[in-house]
């Protein structure tokens, strides 16, 4: 939604074209991130909106112009490369921010939004700090599903997705993490995942997290457009959702009695 | 043979013959297991007499073994070779002892156990595919398994090579060995954004790739693959093969180029090469019960998956896609949203196998209308098409292949001759 309805705080108008935009994909791509932007594309359509996807290919600059930004996953060498980037474009997004639009970031995308990472050689990643997170590379590697029931305030159902990092985050103070982890790993400290903020969802799910939490996918369609958006049929959703957090109940326990054997030899 | 050797042999040979008869697979796996047990440096012993021929690549590393094999065994040489696609360490020990005298053994093997035999095979010839990303939450990072190649070369720069100079970890892989480089074309980029060497954007032009940064590019070569002609030093060979695919086309150019490095004619090694038309149940086609044709295809990983769906979308056939995530096929499906499975729109699509509904969920958001049926046979018997083919991942894939096999011979007279081979 280019144009008038910016900065107005009361959404982004539906006369023009919502832009979703998936940052770096060559670089932050690497668990099936482009999901999550197909996903906010064609819920935006089913609801008779004009959307369209944005990719912003590495090595050029960010726009200011996006509805959504997406920062997805990536390895050590091409995380390094998209932060350099998105350094370099960081008004930019924040500019887009203050204007209204929406931020979701996963994994490495959400160690890039962070004030920074430090990698396993100890070399110091600066992330562009739109929220005050810092990541430190642990062991061991954090590998399989993970449930998160979200933060009241959000109004999501329990959120279901796929880890598989290593990072340790520690969340600055006041800064409200997207929910409560009850199985997996998310941040790797406190027994939380990701953190909100003022337009931006940050998280360490994949899977990809929006096809599997289509609510999560309203919630920032919700944000970008500033309205109540009508529901959409979910049976094939609901059913991925419900099989997805049986298995993870189901490895948590296995996992259970797995130490309990081992604790009594 | 010395005694250890025989015995060590013996004992895995009855290993894989109960491995069989107990129906848990061909038993090349397990009877290498135990062989290895009993004699560690079998290996070395049994590749001794033989001129080995090393094949590794993410992708179509089985179809580009049995295409050499095929043109050495056309001149009438002896050949071993791994063709069940057991290609750990165990079953290239089966395949070796499997050799009657000295001749040659073609084998492929895992990309990440190619530095751990080398030494023990010394290979007369190492033919390099591709590296692209499979399975990701068990081995990690592209670039880890170049440099892990490339140090195995550097450290053995007479070893003679084949190798495909169109992508980016391979070339880093074989640039310090005596290589013969093969232009196949631009195929998938996804996991070769950042250039091997030095870390920047790779840059990509007609010709390949050339980074901005350190020079880093696509290697000089005479010898490409333009079409469907392999252009070999100076002669223009034209490739019709009996296999599907455009993928199977690069496998083709690769396995000719190398039968030449050992002394068979190129024009011969296309002729063999031609007439394979099926590798170890892959691209194999069966008659089910209502009388359609049923072709079972494997895709391991999103650079597999692109190129079959490319070949799908031109045929006129209903889809199964069956998708499991064990550890064999990577366990976290998510590489499903890298897939442009918006190529099936036009086709009737069933979603199977155990994550039957992370693909449905995909397809919804493809615009492509979809069949729910976990079991991959219920699904084969229900989608309307004139013809079915099923794409399958990795543990799928050899479940299927039996029971389409059982179906096909309960399906046809016992008179008649019995397909696939």
């Amino acid at each position: 939604m280019t144009g008038t309805g910016r900065g107005t705080g009361t959404g982004r108008g539906t006369e023009s074209t919502l832009r979703v935009g998936l940052v770096y994909p060559e670089l932050l791509g690497t668990y099936g991130d482009r999901g999550n932007a197909l996903v906010l594309v064609e819920r935006a359509r089913w609801r008779g909106f004009d959307a369209e996807l944005v990719e912003v290919a590495a090595g050029d600059p960010i726009p200011d112009s996006l509805d959504v930004y997406l920062f997805g996953g990536g390895e050590d060498d091409p995380q390094t490369m998209a932060a350099s980037g998105m350094r370099a474009s960081a008004n930019a997004v924040r500019r887009a921010i203050d204007g209204g639009a929406v931020v979701l970031a996963v994994c490495a995308g959400f160690q890039l939004i962070g004030t920074g990472y430090v990698d396993a050689g100890g070399e110091v990643i600066e992330g562009i700090g739109l929220v005050d997170a810092r990541t430190v590379a642990g062991a061991p590697r954090l590998i399989g599903e993970v449930i998160v029931e979200p933060e009241p305030s959000t109004g999501l159902p329990t959120i279901t997705g796929f880890e598989n990092h290593g990072g340790r985050t520690k969340l600055g103070p006041g800064v409200r993490p997207l929910g409560r982890v009850t199985r997996g790993g998310g941040n790797g400290i406190g027994a939380v995942d990701g953190a909100l903020a003022p337009n931006i969802v940050a998280t360490y799910l994949h899977g990809p997290v929006l096809p599997r939490n289509p609510a999560l996918a309203d919630l920032l369609l919700t944000w970008v457009t500033g309205g109540p958006l009508e529901p959409l049929p979910s049976v094939l959703e609901e059913a991925l959702r419900a099989e997805r957090l049986a298995e993870a109940r189901l490895t948590g326990w296995r996992a259970r009695a797995r130490d309990l054997r081992l604790e009594r030899g | 043979m010395r005694v250890r050797t025989r015995l060590a042999v013996g004992a895995g040979t009855i290993a894989g013959h109960a491995s069989r008869l107990a129906g848990r697979g061909a038993g090349d796996q397990i009877s290498g297991r135990v062989m290895l047990g009993v004699d560690p440096e079998l290996i070395a012993k049994l590749a001794r007499d033989q001129r080995v021929v090393l094949v590794s690549a993410t992708n179509g590393k089985t179809t580009t073994t049995r295409l050499i094999a095929a043109a050495l065994e056309a001149e009438g040489e002896p050949v071993v070779s791994n063709v069940t696609g057991a290609n750990l360490t165990s079953g290239v020990v089966s395949a070796l002892a499997r050799a009657r005298g000295p001749g040659f053994a073609v084998l492929e093997v895992d990309e990440r156990v190619l530095p751990r035999v080398y030494d023990a095979l010394r290979p007369e010839l190492l033919v390099l595919g591709n590296l692209s990303r499979d399975q990701l939450d068990r081995f990690g990072e592209v670039h880890v398994l170049s440099d892990r190649w490339r140090a195995l070369l550097a450290a053995n720069p007479e070893q003679v090579v084949v190798a495909n100079a169109s992508d980016p970890p391979v070339v880093w892989a074989a640039a310090p060995a005596r290589t013969t480089w093969l232009e196949l074309g631009t195929g998938w980029t996804g996991d070769s954004a950042t250039c091997p060497q030095c870390g920047a954007l790779l840059g990509w032009n007609d010709r390949g790739f050339a980074c901005p940064n350190c020079g880093f590019c696509t290697p000089e070569t005479a010898h490409r693959l333009v079409g469907n002609h392999l252009e070999l030093d100076g002669a223009t060979i034209p490739l019709r093969i009996a296999l599907p695919g455009r993928w199977n086309v690069d496998n083709a150019a690769l396995a000719i180029v190398a039968a030449t490095r050992l002394g068979v004619r190129a024009d011969d090694a296309a002729l063999a090469v031609a007439a394979v038309e099926s590798v170890a149940g892959r691209m194999a086609t069966y008659t089910v019960p209502d009388g359609r044709t049923v072709r079972v295809l494997l895709a391991k990983n999103p650079a597999g998956w692109l190129e079959v769906l490319r070949y799908v979308q031109d045929v006129d056939t209903a889809v199964v896609l069956a998708v499991n995530a064990h550890v064999a096929d990577g366990k976290d499906p998510s590489w499903l949203w890298d897939v442009p499975y918006e190529l099936l729109a036009g086709h009737a699509v069933a979603a199977a196998g155990e994550r039957a509904l992370d693909v449905a969920v995909r397809l919804r958001y493809a615009g492509i209308d979809c069949l729910v049926e976990r079991d991959v046979m219920r699904a084969v018997a229900r989608i309307d098409g004139p013809s079915v083919t099923v794409i399958a991942s990795y543990t799928q894939f050899y479940g299927l292949s039996r029971r389409l096999a059982r179906a096909s011979r309960a399906a046809r007279p016992a008179s008649e001759p019995e397909r696939p081979a």
